[in-house]
């Protein structure tokens, strides 16, 4: 299952050096920041982008988004080191990098948005460059598979995450993240509940909680590095990173307190089950994630200092050992051929450096005293006990805890210890750019634990402070607590640990029977895609014809009718016709143009009824003329000559209309035409009716020339007052010009199927 | 069309066309015309030359795709948009820079973001209607 690699083949690429290089850059950009913001607190960057919609560009660096900032580039980094020696000599490798390196910036600005909709559209970046992560080996169906699987639950949550957002925009009046937790938590708001909903959408589909968790374990079908590092500080901690985020404007009610509580605590012990279950190491690891995730969403639903200081260590010991195990297994997989957990054993003695990474990264996976895993369990058994339902988090939380433990025997353990196996190749040490990352993750580990007032002052209390909206008290990291019940918790935590690491091939036999039995969600999953595509093909059987006749029928009549309503159900007085100042040139236009539609109507040739419809055109641009509008009628012309010359090169190859053939659909025609033609006329005589509103035009006409330097009206609007609209349209003018191109290049292509049964109709 | 009127006399036209649509795009600011109307003027001068010389030679004399040049117009247009953001002011606010001068009055002439905005609307107006022009030709 390893991905090619060539060990001879070089692996200093460009590439791969400069997205190491920036990388390493911007983690040493931010660590200057450590020890500024616990002193001075958040530091803020602010473009204003488009505020008359209030869309700003806001950055916002307090301890939660430094931590984070921190273990992205650092953790990224050494992934990005390791991926280049991992997959050395692959042909995509290129490629490889640059997914890599724009999911790091992508996450990177998620954590650093302070503005709700720019925090979207990096979340949403970071689902897309995960897709493409998850399907590097896109040769692979499964891999193909399980990346449509990511992307589509995770921007399905995205989807309802934005519209969590766009509603707390228009209730708080900001989309300012650091303003909206200024201002407290919402919920007392008649539609929090909604809010919250959305979000939590949102928050648990990327973070993978039971019922969403399925798509997790299926996306290690990416390469190692790419999970090790998704599933360690990034991607999959986002949506942890939106909770403790908007803690202080969300929190406050009990419907946070037991929905995060209860899917917190159910995905996690149903993951640390589910990992015990599997042989493959990399899948154990990710069912561990699961487990890290779940407790993390639980502890973020208390609001004491002691849960959230629980949630903020557990996140910072959780992303070093996992980043560190997910690349010692890498190095197994790369060195030995196989990741199976019962082959695998003994490999110290041929990777010693290996090994003692990943012994390391285990204990503080295990929690054993001085790891900061082991504080970091104290702290959350303290935070527990502070919690509503804190007999549930405790029992919840010490059947993980547990299964962490003997989980971490057996992947830190038995591989290097245990009796060893039938192995595809004969394992030796990882090269030094692959051993680098494990072994610096493990050491800073072991020193977060050894000097824990240090880890406290500069990175989980600004972080903490940062989720409570308020400094707290600190204090709370030690690694001698004295005789309490946490440390009788933590002590119960081990026997019961090593209870299941002895009876855990009998229990994942257990395990295996009563996953056959229960639902399995993935299987649901193909099931509801399968539904899903049967509904719309059904649908589209019945909506597209291919008839272009139907699809203007319909167009024109959806738009008759909703005005046609409209008008009905908003009477006003009946319009006044007023014939008043209109001239001989004037009819005599209107006589032009109804000469032209009664031509396009009656004639049997299409170039005559074209032209037919140019003389309609350049009518309705001497009407432009006529009142003085020259810039529109100049565009009217042009566009009416250049629908002509392009449709009457088009058309010169086409049969003559043929009027005696079916003539059913005629009278409906007729019909749609009048009542198309009838509203129009209500509508805009309903509309000259009202007196001219002038505020725009006055403003216009006064700014024009002023702000804009321009004495054209109609083009300052266009290129000053109102470019965003402008630009809009210039893109849908290029998404229209490509959407004809490969009408046009892509119908030649096809077998020309439809011929045959043409030619049948006219004989018939 | 083999009309050697037309062809011989559309190469003159053509050159007019042209010319008179970079004209209108560059008067647009005060006068009629603009980005849009530019844009097609230049889109008719090479239809009418497509139509005289046939669309492989019309194409050579565009020497880039219609597609590329419509791409690269909204890449300008962006660009304009962008230019503000360095001076601390809202997305796609008109940047001046005057020439000679401080002000319209005393200034020679300005260069702006604004007719560089136009500029993008003329690229991809003429690149749009021409990828469909051309694309229709050669498909008949």
């Amino acid at each position: 299952m390893a991905e090619p690699s060539d060990p001879n083949a070089p692996w200093v690429t460009p590439a791969g050096m400069i997205t190491v290089a920036l990388t390493g850059a911007l983690f040493l950009f931010f660590l200057q920041y450590l020890p500024v913001v616990p002193r001075d607190g958040a530091v803020q960057w602010v473009w204003d982008w488009i505020p008359s919609l209030q869309v700003r560009l806001s950055f916002w660096l307090d301890g939660l988004s430094l931590m984070f900032a921190l273990l992205i580039t650092g953790i990224g980094t050494l992934v990005m080191l390791y991926a280049a020696r991992y997959l050395a000599g692959h042909p995509q490798y290129n490629r490889f990098a640059l997914y890599l390196f724009s999911f790091m910036l992508s996450m990177l600005g998620l954590v650093l948005a302070d503005n709700l909709i720019a925090l979207f559209v990096f979340w949403e970046l970071t689902t897309f460059t995960s897709y493409l992560l998850i399907g590097f080996s896109h040769t692979d169906p499964k891999s193909r598979r399980n990346a449509l699987q990511a992307l589509l639950l995770t921007a399905a949550g995205g989807l309802a995450l934005l519209a969590g957002f766009i509603l707390i925009g228009i209730t708080q009046g900001t989309f300012e993240l650091s303003q909206l937790n200024a201002a407290g938590s919402m919920a007392e708001h008649p539609i929090y509940l909604g809010i919250l909903v959305l979000v939590l959408l949102g928050a648990f589909t990327k973070s993978a909680q039971v019922p969403f968790h399925f798509w997790l374990p299926n996306a290690m079908a990416a390469p190692t590095p790419v999970s090790a590092y998704l599933h360690s500080a990034t991607m999959v901690k986002a949506g942890v990173y939106l909770l403790a985020r908007m803690h202080p404007s969300l929190s406050g009610s009990d419907v946070w307190v037991y929905t995060l509580t209860i899917f917190g605590a159910v995905t996690a012990v149903f993951a640390s089950f589910m990992a015990l279950r599997q042989t493959d190491l990399k899948q154990t690891l990710a069912y561990t994630t699961l487990m890290a995730l779940g407790t993390l969403v639980m502890f973020l639903a208390g609001s004491s200092g002691y849960a959230i200081t629980a949630a903020m260590t557990f996140l910072l010991v959780h992303s070093l050992y996992k980043a560190g195990l997910f690349l010692v297994i890498g190095i197994i997989d790369h060195e030995t051929g196989t990741r199976d957990a019962n082959v695998l054993g003994g490999l110290a003695r041929a990777m010693p450096v290996t090994a003692v990474a990943a012994g390391l990264s285990g204990l503080a996976m295990a929690g054993i005293p001085p790891f900061l895993g082991f504080i970091a369990k104290e702290v959350a058994y303290a935070g527990a006990l502070t919690m509503a339902i804190s007999w549930f988090v405790v029992i919840m939380g010490m059947a993980a805890f547990a299964l962490m433990f003997a989980v971490a025997l057996i992947v830190a353990w038995k591989p290097f210890f245990g009796p060893q196996g039938k192995l595809p190749r004969t394992p030796h040490e990882g090269p030094w750019a692959m051993v680098l990352g494990p072994i610096t993750l493990t050491i800073l580990g072991l020193l977060a634990g050894l000097l824990p007032g240090v880890t406290a002052y500069y990175l989980v209390e600004p972080a903490v402070a940062a989720v409570m909206g308020a400094p707290d008290v600190g204090g709370r990291l030690k690694l001698w607590a004295g005789f309490n019940l946490p440390l009788l918790l933590s002590v119960l935590t081990f026997a019961l640990g090593f209870v299941l690491y002895k009876v855990h091939a009998r229990l994942r036999a257990m395990l295996a029977d009563l996953e056959a039995r229960a639902i399995d969600m993935d299987a649901s999953w193909d099931v509801f895609l399968d539904r899903f595509m049967a509904v719309a093909k059904a649908q589209t059987r019945v909506i597209q014809t291919g008839v272009l006749r139907h699809y203007m029928f319909a167009t024109f009549a959806v738009f008759a009718l909703t005005v046609l309503g409209t008008l009905i159900l908003r009477p006003a007085a009946a319009p006044v016709l007023d014939f008043t100042g209109i001239g001989f040139v004037e009819w005599g236009i209107a006589a032009l143009i109804i000469a032209g539609t009664v031509l396009v109507v009656l004639t049997s040739s299409r170039i005559a009824a074209l032209v037919g419809l140019g003389v309609v055109g350049i009518g309705v641009a001497l009407i432009f003329i006529a009142y003085s509008a020259p810039d529109v009628a100049i565009t009217q012309i042009l566009v009416e000559l250049l629908v002509v010359v392009l449709l009457a090169v088009a058309l010169l190859k086409m049969p003559h209309l043929d009027r005696t053939g079916t003539q059913t659909h005629r009278p409906f025609d007729l019909g749609l035409s009048v009542l198309v033609g009838g509203v129009t006329t209500w509508v805009l005589l309903r509309v000259t009716n009202l007196p001219f509103d002038r505020r725009l035009t006055d403003f216009f006409e006064a700014s024009s020339w002023t702000e804009a330097f321009g004495r054209n009206i109609v083009n300052v609007i266009l290129v000053d007052f109102r470019t965003l609209d402008t630009f809009g349209e210039i893109a849908v003018v290029i998404v229209a010009a490509l959407g004809a191109f490969a009408l046009l290049k892509g119908g030649a292509k096809q077998p020309q199927d439809d011929t045959p049964a043409a030619t049948k109709e006219d004989r018939g | 069309m083999n009309s050697i009127i037309f062809s011989a006399g559309a190469r003159i036209l053509v050159a007019l066309l042209f010319i008179f649509s970079l004209f209108m795009l560059l008067r647009g600011h005060h006068l009629p015309g603009g980005g849009f109307i530019g844009g097609l003027l230049g889109a008719v001068a090479f239809i009418v030359y497509s139509l005289a010389c046939g669309p492989a030679e019309a194409k050579s004399a565009l020497r880039a795709s219609p597609e590329g040049i419509a791409a690269v117009g909204l890449g300008i247009a962006l660009v304009a948009g962008f230019v503000a953001f360095f001076f601390g002011q809202p997305f796609f606010t008109g940047q001046w820079y005057w020439v000679g001068g401080d002000s319209y009055e005393t200034s020679i002439f300005s260069l702006n973001t604004v007719l560089v905005f136009d500029i993008g609307v003329y690229l991809v107006v003429l690149g749009s209607i021409l990828s469909i022009a051309y694309a229709f030709e050669e498909e008949t």
